[in-house]
């Protein structure tokens, strides 16, 4: 099996390694770097628990080589907020109920980072047709919307008071 | 309505507090089977079936083992040695660990290769070889009846055809006569598809056993971390495994909906494995062994209800066959083969029934799980909520009446159903009423005649359901024979905080919060100060674990049991700090009071600390309380869902435009808890009603088995619910609580096909099974104009 050493960012912290050229991200992710937050419910990329942000852009990381992230720059759900705070995203989850069993939860969280950073200001529609991607088997995915709206107002009116 | 008696800091009882689980799980913190890594951890990874009944003529595991790190491949012969190859199944059946000679399903396990990591697993798997000889598989479960059919378990002593069991509950002879003799009867062959619960997370286990300590500790995505203990210990008993030396750990689970019930085979396999190398095994089942793998379901239903010519229901009659595939094993109580099937009556007064039931061998998994549904509850209330709408149709009386005509009213309860049952409480003619104010029925009834006339396909659909949850009474319910109560323990420490242990199991229901919300009403200490654990078999105190709604029914009420127990002792201490006779004390929610002098107190703090430093003379030091609740019944949760679609006439695409869901479980705990449940289950409701569904060709193929095919509803699929709730308290649970977490998973399914069929109905269509999917209806609709 060729070897191929890679160096990317991971919440802010460079990582350099040595790995298969097979080795899926998302097994470098939670084997290799322990970053366990970032979670594997299916092989065909339909489920989205896998979901990170790579270069702030939402990725399935369970079908992404963790050579081609070779120079990337990577956010998991464990560097979306500094230590002990919340992003208005994590909080609005958990002001919203917005998980149950929390293992959809950071795939859908990282989802939907992506999909504010686009549109700021979703409709319920695009809401529920962005996190189309991610699937969650607990919540009926009405608190998820609601978590989605909630953030966008904080992120809102956090940026006009900038 | 329900009154909060605490306050909101305190948040007891009817506070939406917010939840204590979240901030692990928001921050990647949450500690799932898969991110359990222990030192010198190996990987399984199984061989499974390309067949679905073959022979196996050879394997062979040479070029596996040649591979660096493949390090064993174990096979049914290498647990043969140890007697493992076969395990009973929870209603004494037998089920493969591994096979030695036929494989009766697709994807069963075939064997298992253990290596350093998953990616040498999976090349070490494909580089075994098995050779196998094909046989025809019996699919259809009506051919397995057939004479001719060949004999799918002739392991089994004494067994002659492919039946597995044959039961029945009811009067056959005089439901039969009221059948013959009334003006009307409705008959309908109904089935409810095999589905799977499809949990995000699969399920999976780290096994490790240490030769020195001799402790086996197993890491597993389990809903019954106790059972499977006394499990684990009756089936290896003879190889040395004693229960005392079982730990096993269910950490976060990502979701259970009874598909983690059962006794997977490869759990099995693991813990040989471990047992056999030394070193920590992990197996994490994938995407598609999970879909393939287990299922729920699966009842091919013919309903027959009779009723007078002006809709008074006079008797309901079901045969039932059940495909179990090669094995049963159902997750059942052992006395119910068929679950609670016998709730089939619904929520509706007449005095004849019967039900029977006929189960199966197939080719296909075995599983019978109970998924979200308090076993087989889902499948009864589908036949008879279809069957009053059929009726409904039948006689041309709107199906809201028909149904107010016939419930059983308030002032009948406790209600003998013509089953058994004794229903607790409920008003489901207020139930209904709300849920039609809510929707607007009269509204939508002139809107669908505007509609209808102009030609368009709209239809409203009703569902008046009545659950049975929280198993349960021990003279009728148990487990391998342990009875199903449940446990709570709480140790006050002298700071007046509290750890509470369960043994039950979350699994995204939010126990870290509700059961410390059922302690803080019943000791008047902050929720936020109380620990909830879980799942760990070392230090939780026994109990059956968390599935058909049981939780909030058995280890709530065992810890408002304890809690009050903990109360009195609080009684004796407060008198002694207040220096008058435990007559004199009067409690209020966190504080014991002098009679006729409240301004003489103690907070239930101050009684913790005495407790520890200020014993009352001859009392037991200490402040921890522990109780074993044996429920007197069950609980019967209700609830009226309303759903109006339209349907395409020219694509069959069903647009469901509004769905209220009015439950009633009684005293609520946290609402906000609550009607995250009822959402979810909702969902889990639209799934089969028009998606899901494991199809297999005449092979015995699975043709849907990975999440490309089998199709979970995303955000988009799932319509945004609308819930409510009336609050009928159970008269028998001592917070007057019910289960709730099961009913939309049962009351959305039939909500939705109602109200699809009464769309379709101007076409004379009058019935489809489930999933109803647009190509379904499309076929429909073509059948009916030609």
């Amino acid at each position: 099996m060729a070897k191929h050493t890679i160096t990317m960012t991971i919440n802010g912290e460079q990582v350099t390694a040595e790995v298969d050229s097979r080795l899926l991200l998302v097994h470098f992710i939670r084997e290799n770097l322990d970053l366990t937050g970032t979670h594997i419910g299916c092989d065909t990329s339909n489920c989205g628990a896998c979901t990170i942000l790579l270069n702030g852009q939402s990725i399935k990381s369970c079908t992404y080589l963790a050579v081609r992230a070779d120079g990337a720059e990577i956010t998991t759900i464990e560097g979306l907020a500094a230590d002990g705070t919340n992003h208005p995203l994590q909080k609005a989850f958990h002001d919203q109920h917005g998980l149950h069993c929390g293992f959809c939860t950071p795939g859908m969280i990282l989802r939907s980072v992506d999909l504010l950073k686009n549109n700021p200001n979703p409709t319920e529609e695009e809401i529920r047709w962005g996190i189309s991607g991610n699937l969650c088997r607990c919540t009926g995915y009405n608190n998820i919307v609601k978590s989605i709206q909630q953030a966008a107002k904080e992120m809102q009116n956090e940026s006009e008071s900038v | 309505m329900f009154k909060c008696k605490t306050s909101a800091a305190v948040g007891g009882m009817g506070h939406s507090v917010k939840r204590k689980e979240d901030a692990r799980f928001l921050h990647g913190k949450g500690n799932y089977v898969d991110d359990v890594k222990l030192p010198g951890q190996l990987t399984m990874v199984m061989v499974r079936s390309p067949y679905a009944y073959a022979k196996i003529k050879s394997i062979n595991k040479e070029k596996a083992l040649a591979i660096p790190g493949v390090l064993a491949v174990i096979t049914g012969y290498d647990l043969k040695e140890f007697n493992l190859h076969w395990m009973p199944t929870l209603l004494s059946d037998t089920q493969m660990v591994l096979p030695t000679d036929t494989v009766m399903h697709q994807s069963q396990e075939v064997c298992a290769v253990i290596a350093t990591d998953r990616y040498i697993a999976v090349d070490g798997a494909e580089a075994v070889e098995v050779d196998y000889e094909p046989m025809p598989a019996i699919v259809d479960p009506f051919k397995a009846l057939d004479e001719d059919a060949p004999l799918l378990r002739p392991d089994k002593e004494g067994q002659k055809d492919n039946k597995i069991y044959h039961w029945e509950r009811g009067d056959r002879e005089k439901t039969d006569e009221v059948i013959a003799n009334a003006d009307v009867v409705v008959k309908e062959r109904i089935h409810l598809p095999r589905i799977h619960v499809a949990s995000i997370e699969t399920c999976g286990c780290v096994a490790s056993y240490d030769k020195d300590t001799e402790k086996l500790v197993v890491y597993l995505t389990t809903q019954a971390p106790h059972a499977i203990r006394t499990v684990v210990a009756l089936v290896a008993g003879h190889v040395g495994l004693s229960e005392e030396k079982i730990r096993v750990i269910a950490p976060d689970i990502g979701g259970g909906f009874g598909g983690k019930v059962p006794v997977y085979p490869s759990y099995v396999v693991a813990i040989a494995a471990t047992f056999l190398i030394g070193k920590p095994v992990k197996w994490i089942e994938d995407r598609s062994e999970n879909l393939v793998n287990g299922f729920a379901r699966d009842y091919h239903m013919d309903c027959e209800l009779a009723a007078t010519k002006d809709g008074k229901i006079q008797a309901f009659k079901v045969s039932t066959l059940a495909d179990h595939g090669y094995t049963d094993s159902s997750a059942n109580p052992s006395k119910y083969p068929t679950g609670m099937f016998s709730i089939c009556t619904g929520s509706y007064d007449y005095e004849h029934a019967f039900a029977e039931l006929d189960a199966v061998y197939t080719n296909k998994a075995p599983g019978g799980v109970a998924y979200r549904c308090s076993f087989r509850v889902t499948e009864a209330v589908h036949a008879i909520e279809r069957m009053v709408d059929k009726l409904a149709a039948e006689i041309g009386k709107d199906p809201a009446q028909l149904r107010f005509e016939n419930f059983i009213k308030k002032e009948q309860f406790p209600y003998a159903s013509p089953l058994g049952w004794s229903y607790d409480s409920g008003d489901y003619k207020q139930t209904l009423e709300k849920a039609m104010d809510m929707i607007g029925y009269d509204k939508y009834k002139k809107e669908q005649a505007e509609k209808r006339a102009q030609g368009k396909l709209m239809g409203i659909g009703i569902c008046t359901f009545t659950e049975v949850v929280g198993a349960g009474p021990s003279k009728d319910f148990d487990i391998l024979g342990i009875a199903m109560f449940d446990s709570a323990e709480i140790r006050v420490h002298p700071t007046g905080k509290a750890l509470a242990r369960f043994g039950t199991k979350s699994q995204g229901q939010g126990h870290e919060t509700t059961y410390a919300q059922i302690l803080a009403e019943e000791l008047g200490i902050p929720y936020t100060d109380i620990e909830i654990d879980e799942g760990d078999t070392d230090t939780a105190p026994y109990g059956l674990g968390t599935y058909a709604s049981r939780s909030t029914p058995t280890a709530g009420a065992a810890a408002a049991i304890a809690a009050r127990k903990l109360r009195d002792k609080g009684k004796k201490i407060a008198a002694h700090l207040l220096e008058v006779s435990e007559e004199d004390i009067e409690w209020e929610v966190g504080k014991y009071f002098v009679k006729g002098a409240p301004e003489k107190s103690k907070t239930i703090q101050d009684v913790a600390f005495a407790a520890y430093t200020n014993i009352p003379p001859g009392l037991e030091p200490g402040f921890e309380a522990t109780h074993y609740y044996d429920p007197p019944n069950l609980t019967f949760p209700n609830g009226a869902y309303i759903c109006v679609v339209e349907v395409d006439e020219e694509t069959g695409a069903i647009d469901v435009k509004r769905f209220v869901a009015i439950d009633d479980c009684g005293n609520i705990i946290n609402p906000m808890i609550v009607e995250g449940q009822v959402h979810g289950g909702l969902t889990q409701g639209i799934a089969p009603a028009m998606y899901e569904g494991i199809e297999y060709d005449d092979e015995g193929n699975v043709l849907n088995g990975t999440l490309m095919d089998y199709l979970v509803p995303t955000a988009v699929e799932s319509p945004h619910w609308e819930t409510g709730h009336t609050i009928t308290p159970s008269p028998h649970h001592p917070l007057g609580a019910k289960g709730v977490a099961e009913s939309p998973t049962v009351g959305a399914p039939p909500a939705i096909a109602n109200a699809i069929i009464d769309a379709l109905s101007p076409l004379g269509i009058k019935h489809l099974d489930i999933p109803i999917t647009p190509a379904k209806v499309w076929e429909a609709i073509q059948a009916h104009k030609n």
